[in-house]
């Protein structure tokens, strides 16, 4: 069958069981926007570029399946770059489409020309530059097994206009429903080896301080439940990493919390005082580690991870068990049923943690009414008002610290965050995704003022192409979490975090843009604006709640400092450790 | 070079894809992970499908384990093998043309026909020599020429082999 490369690219990713795509149309990509009018598939037409990426990441994360993305050349391409940088540090599967100038053109500094597969070959887990039409199926099928398997991750695909243009004689091309991949540089190996896992659960058998370490790998191998018999069968504590809240319930009496820079006490101790660290799908990010050589310095390690660059990257590992979590604890399980669990005595262990986690439970000053809200409040209030697996989607900064902490996350699969890039403004677009991958389910964004601002225009997107998402706005006026470090190291001297107490109106914002919005001001009106929010399901809603800008996010081990020198919220300073 | 320094660098040998941009993948993988190259030679091999990189890495600037690991994340990248230092046949040319006055040139010419080296061309006081060999080799003899005065000098990076009574692995 002849068909044009064009089409062939709409109809591969149709066989790839592509529902939903994000994207914006341009000159370089246009011959492929007239095939998707016949398309299955719902295109769903973004605002910007940036937000077409966070969506579909929002999609994978909340799905599982990859997010796709197709956008056109040169700033489109750049635009997208955040995005894919932000899916390469989280292991987000996805494929990003991209228009390039005509094969003959490239390297002329054409209009909109620019080397994206140079540019984000860094940042990618594979990209391909496409030159002929007849390829265009196989790479397609390669893009999304390399971007699915192994350790999952952003693959993106430029497609030149010739090739995909009925208008250019490049664009020629006959389909075939049979096409094989070719990649004899890439075999991800999903296998454990059995004599590293006996290695392991020996140690595991031996330990009398272990603590089960859960990193987003965890989410990524569908693991979460053989983690929980694991977890249960062993007794052994869990903490749940920043990219792997839900893998494990936080309402479970194993659940010790968020390790790391803002995590609960016990979770950050229990960690450093361990005998054994068992690291699941986790990669010991200096965000969890603190000072490297002040961390968990008596724990011996077991490090599962699908990549084996991760094994020993940071910190070398006693057993090193390269391969897919869940193989690797259904191994552990099946070993630790037939042997048992090991002698060790662990209960002065457990009551160290139990002693903790009395004397260091996560707090704040509560709210005085007629005063600022207190984030913190807003966030439980929230919590007790949604359904216990709504998504929760957040930026970055002190608020997504906050909502980290204070929701309880019972599911896998409903906290979507950036985690290892950190990208301002991730939150209103990765709900939209998140939503479109899940209509059924409530979305709630947990953003901050200065995040909403850099990407609240995909309120429009949501508006027009009915997706309703619900936006709680934790607006300080500040840029908090940099506020709270110039608070904290400089002397409380306030350089270019101030951004405004009135201006924009988010409220008239939020309106302008189609969404049903409030503005709460007083902790006595907030439980009545989550119910009004909750009752508006045909568009988005945003909440514009003001919050206090003095509240700082505790604990926190400061930058430079070992995670035994953990501060706590000031009115337990005096509590023993 | 001493001795220690030396057995700090290995070479990898990363058998690549036959493709556009597949060197600079692996070039800005060093570059953005803060590895060292201490030299390159890059070539076809007998598969027209596949390449062959030929990378000296300094030990020291990072671990080989990690290099190694990094390097085969590249979908690119179809085989790595690592040449311990003294376990492989590894040679490099060198080209150079030395200032050489004629009284001299029986001293030069004598020593590079005991490294194995050939004249290349002469000229009023000048010669152009080509000598293959050992790294260390190439060093020491570049060292001996040196004080004659060197006016332009290329080298073209390791190639090597694993020594045929070693396993590949």
């Amino acid at each position: 069958m002849k068909l044009d490369g064009g089409q062939a690219l709409i109809r591969s990713l149709e066989l790839e069981g592509v529902e939903v795509m994000f994207g914006l149309p341009g000159g370089a990509i246009l011959p492929v926007y007239d095939p998707i009018i016949d398309s299955s598939i719902r295109h769903i037409l973004v605002r910007h570029e940036q937000g077409a990426g966070h969506m579909a990441e929002g999609y994978a994360h909340a799905t599982g399946r990859p997010g796709v993305a197709m956008v056109t050349s040169g700033p489109a391409a750049t635009n997208i770059v955040t995005p894919l940088c932000d899916a390469y540090l989280d292991s987000v599967p996805m494929v990003v489409i991209t228009g390039q100038v005509p094969t003959g053109s490239i390297g002329t500094d054409a209009f909109q020309e620019c080397d994206t597969t140079g540019m984000t070959s860094g940042i990618t887990k594979h990209n391909f530059l496409v030159t002929e039409a007849q390829d265009i199926p196989r790479t397609i099928k390669e893009a999304f097994h390399i971007a699915t398997t192994g350790r999952p991750g952003p693959v993106l695909v430029d497609i030149p206009k010739d090739i995909v243009d009925p208008r250019s004689p490049n664009s020629a091309m006959e389909w075939s429903d049979d096409v094989e991949m070719d990649l004899p540089g890439y075999q991800p190996d999903t296998s454990v080896d059995p004599a590293a896992i006996q290695a392991a659960v020996a140690l595991m058998q031996a330990a009398e301080r272990p603590v089960l370490y859960i990193g987003g790998g965890i989410l990524k191998a569908r693991a979460a439940e053989v983690l929980r018999e694991l977890a249960e069968l062993t007794g052994f504590h869990v903490v749940t990493t920043l990219m792997a809240r839900g893998a494990f319930p936080d309402s479970h009496e194993l659940c010790l919390g968020m390790p790391g820079m803002h995590g609960n006490f016990t979770a950050v101790t229990a960690m450093q005082e361990s005998d054994l660290l068992i690291a699941l799908g986790s990669r010991f990010d200096d965000r969890v580690t603190g000072r490297l050589d002040g961390f968990a310095v008596d724990a011996k390690i077991i490090h599962v991870d699908i990549d084996p660059a991760e094994l020993g990257k940071v910190r070398r590992p006693d057993v090193a068990i390269q391969g897919d979590c869940r193989v690797a604890i259904e191994a552990m399980v099946e070993l630790l049923r037939v042997q048992g669990v090991g002698e060790a005595d662990r209960h002065a262990w457990r009551s160290r943690i139990s002693g903790w986690q009395e004397r260091f439970p996560l707090t704040y000053e509560p709210s005085v009414p007629g005063e600022a809200l207190k984030p913190q409040f807003v966030i439980e209030k929230l919590r007790d008002a949604t359904p216990d697996d709504t998504i929760v989607a957040s930026g970055v900064g002190q608020h997504q610290m906050w909502a980290s902490q204070y929701w309880t996350f019972d599911h896998p699969y409903t906290w979507i965050n950036s985690g290892g890039l950190g990208t301002m403004g991730f939150s209103i677009p990765a709900a939209i995704g998140a939503k479109a991958g899940c209509p059924d389910k409530t979305v709630w964004a947990i953003d901050g003022d200065g995040c909403f601002q850099m990407t609240a225009q995909e309120l429009v997107t949501a508006t027009v192409e009915n997706i309703p998402i619900k936006v709680a706005l934790l607006n300080n006026s500040y840029l908090g979490m940099v506020r709270q470090w110039q608070d904290m190291f400089y002397d409380e001297r306030h350089s270019e975090v101030f951004l405004s107490k009135d201006v924009p109106d988010y409220k008239g914002w939020a309106e302008a843009m189609g969404c049903f919005a409030l503005r709460v001001d007083d902790p006595d009106e907030v439980e009545d604006a989550i119910a009004q929010a909750n009752e508006v399901n045909d568009r988005p809603v945003v909440i514009d709640f003001r919050t206090e800008a003095r509240e700082k996010v505790y604990p926190m081990v400061a930058s430079g400092t070992t995670n035994s020198d953990l501060l706590v919220h000031p009115s337990q300073e005096d509590q023993p450790r | 070079m001493t001795v220690e320094s030396e057995h700090r660098n290995h070479t990898l040998v990363v058998t690549v894809e036959n493709k556009a941009g597949v060197l600079a993948r692996v070039a800005s993988l060093f570059a953005r992970r803060a590895f060292n190259i201490k030299s390159l030679a890059v070539a076809p091999t007998d598969d027209e499908g596949l390449s062959r990189i030929s990378i000296v890495v300094d030990g020291a600037s990072a671990p080989l384990e990690q290099v190694v690991n990094q390097l085969n994340k590249l979908i690119n990248v179809v085989h790595i093998q690592d040449l311990q230092p003294g376990h492989a046949v590894e040679r490099e040319l060198m080209l150079v043309t030395v200032t050489v006055e004629p009284d001299h040139r029986d001293d030069i010419v004598e020593k590079l026909d005991r490294a194995g080296g050939k004249v290349m061309s002469v000229g009023i006081d000048a010669m152009m020599l080509s000598l293959v060999g050992a790294p260390d080799r190439i060093d020491a003899f570049e060292d001996f020429l040196r004080p004659y005065g060197i006016l332009d000098l290329q080298r073209t990076g390791r190639v090597a082999l694993a020594n045929l009574d070693e396993p590949i692995d």
